[in-house]
């Protein structure tokens, strides 16, 4: 009998997923569940459509015969409203109810909305950024109203893209962030500062440890916010970028674990047999602590996809966990990070090297465990960045190569022979 | 279907034999400029394109490295617009330009450090394609003491004609 596997999400989790399922299986039914419109988009590509850097055909990363190459049925603005964890089955808005032998729980993570008084009342200008449907209602909005100002609410990755996509539109933006910093999860405060600065320097007003108490509007549209510490900004777009979390809605009245996203084991499986987790929505392996952890990252959510295909498809296959990493490129200034980089100042067991290049307007930090490295900032110049990133998944010990690590020359040469070697010679390296 | 595991003709670095000459570097820069001359390309032909290949030296060591089309490649997972993708009939590693934003995930994942970013014309990523225009590599063709070989899917040495 042929397998039948059925993937809830159509980002790129649930696609990676049913190329691996092709790789080992040709012939098993695929069906591919989507709340979205459109055939697939990639969702970080969501500020470059807002800045008008791409158009919406361009944002697709598989073409538009893939699924058929591919025989995959994808139903489009489906919902899927219920998983049957006993009969094995997952119940539609259609009110169809789909059968599986296999599923793949691939629904992302969902914008987090915090409570501020007066947002209920404002239904117009009030967006957030996670999706193309959240781009294209906030470019209509642009396009039908006069509006030169925005206010972005969170200074994460989202808020700093989408405040990006709105500054190359010409609008002013004013960015609240309540950390005394912007990313303060992902960088230390020199690597911040310097993106703060470039970022006023590009007509963005940066409102650092303070936060929205109010929204006032007028006729169900947003007149103005007014900030925790008295400051009020008269506005007539707000986007609410604070963080994104795992939509678990599926999963809240069965029997599958969940911890703050699902529970996965080492291949992916969710504690229910047959039933696996992947992408945002996973709480899977992290390879610094050991520990699972959510990574709502793209290279981890196309990876996690991938292997749980192969196990769906009856290939068992590994997976040995990731890191957190992110390459983002702000008021021109492209960056890359790798895990830990702001170790706190108690954390005696972390050492520290940075290097300031003012000249070639670079500054590098490399964040070590016990002489492994657990972390790093590349800003300015991000060239082979990714030769740290194998170091620390490896796990290799750096201390004959140490003075190196900072130096304008760092390549495999200054790595130990012997590891070079099995580097260029080797196979198999994921991410 | 779509074979992700399929192998790609490789190039194999000795780097007891290389001499450090960069000629290699010259020929990539050459194969992969508009005229394809060495003479047109390096006298004027605007941009001159980036090379492919980085080349690393230090005291008596050196060697030429380039993509290594890994079987289950680190940036085929990272790219964010699907720019990078397997060629199915060749298992190379190629790169689409018009697809590419410059995101630089690649550049984020790949253990060699064998991804540029290209400013010259729009901001891409470039890398080592096999010199898919060509028969042979030509960094390959043209190294005059064989510290770079190709070697075909099953690691046989393949030499020009």
């Amino acid at each position: 009998m042929k397998t039948e596997y059925l993937i809830i999400g159509n980002s790129i989790t649930g696609v990676s997923c049913l190329e691996a399922i092709r790789e080992v299986d040709n012939k098993g039914k695929i069906i591919v569940v989507s709340d979205e419109k459109i055939l697939n988009y990639s969702r970080p590509l969501i500020s470059y459509y807002l800045g008008k850097k791409l158009s919406k055909e361009k944002m697709a990363f598989r073409n538009k015969d893939f699924y058929e190459e591919n025989k995959v049925e994808l139903l489009l603005d489906t919902q899927a409203e219920k998983i049957d964890v006993a009969e094995k089955e997952v119940h539609l808005d259609s009110g169809e109810k789909l059968k599986f032998q296999k599923l793949l729980i691939s629904t992302g993570g969902k914008p987090v909305i915090p409570p501020i008084e007066g947002l209920n009342k404002s239904r117009e200008g009030v967006f957030t950024f996670t999706k193309f449907q959240d781009a294209r209602e906030i470019e209509d909005y642009l396009q039908a109203n006069d509006i030169t100002k925005a206010v972005v609410l969170g200074a994460g990755l989202i808020g700093l893209k989408c405040t990006e996509g709105l500054l190359k539109r010409g609008l002013k933006v004013s960015l609240v962030e309540l950390a005394d910093r912007i990313l303060a999860n992902t960088f230390d405060r020199k690597a911040s500062s310097i993106l703060e600065e470039a970022l006023q320097a590009e007509g963005c007003q940066v409102i650092k440890e303070d936060t929205i108490i109010r929204i006032d509007s007028s006729r169900g549209a947003i007149k103005k916010v007014v900030l925790r510490k008295g400051k009020d900004i008269p506005t007539n777009l707000l986007i609410i970028a604070i963080g994104v979390r795992p939509n678990l809605n599926l999963v809240k009245d069965t029997s599958i674990n969940y911890d703050k996203g699902i529970v996965v084991d080492d291949h992916l499986q969710t504690n229910i047999q047959d039933i696996y987790a992947a992408g945002d929505v996973a709480q899977g392996k992290d390879l610094l602590t050991q520990k699972t952890s959510l990574m709502a990252i793209w290279p981890v959510a196309s990876h996690q996809g991938k292997v749980a295909g192969l196990n769906m498809a009856g290939k068992p296959t590994k997976y040995f966990g990731s890191f957190i990493m992110n390459s983002v490129e702000l008021a021109g200034i492209p960056t890359i990070s790798f895990g830990i980089t702001n170790p706190p100042a108690e954390a005696k067991n972390l050492e520290t090297l940075s290097k300031t290049d003012e000249d070639r307007g670079s500054y590098r930090k490399i964040v070590l465990r016990q002489n492994k490295m657990v972390g790093a900032i590349f800003l300015g110049k991000i060239e082979r960045a990714g030769i740290f990133s194998q170091l620390i998944k490896d796990k290799i010990d750096v201390s004959s190569f140490k003075k190196d690590l900072l130096s304008d020359e760092f390549g495999l040469l200054v790595l130990p022979t012997e590891y070079r070697k099995h580097l260029v010679q080797g196979e198999g390296i994921e991410v | 279907m779509l074979k992700n595991s399929m192998r790609a003709k490789r190039i194999i670095i000795r780097e007891e034999y290389c001499m450090g000459c960069r000629l290699c570097e010259v020929y990539c820069i050459t194969q992969h400029s508009k005229s394809k001359d060495i003479m047109k390309c390096y006298r004027g032909e605007e941009p001159r394109p980036v090379s492919r290949i980085y080349f690393e030296e230090k005291g008596p060591i050196s060697f030429a490295l380039q993509c290594r089309h890994c079987d289950d490649a680190p940036c085929l997972y990272a790219c964010l617009t699907g720019a990078m993708y397997k060629d199915k009939k060749t298992g190379r590693i190629l790169h689409n330009a018009d697809k590419c934003v410059g995101c630089w995930m690649c550049i984020m994942v790949c253990p060699y450090g064998v991804i540029r970013p290209d400013f010259e014309k729009k901001k891409i990523a470039s890398k080592c394609d096999l010199c898919v225009e060509a028969e042979f590599p030509a960094c390959v063709e043209h190294c005059p003491n064989e510290a770079i070989i190709l070697v075909d899917e099953e690691g046989n040495r393949m030499k020009k004609d």
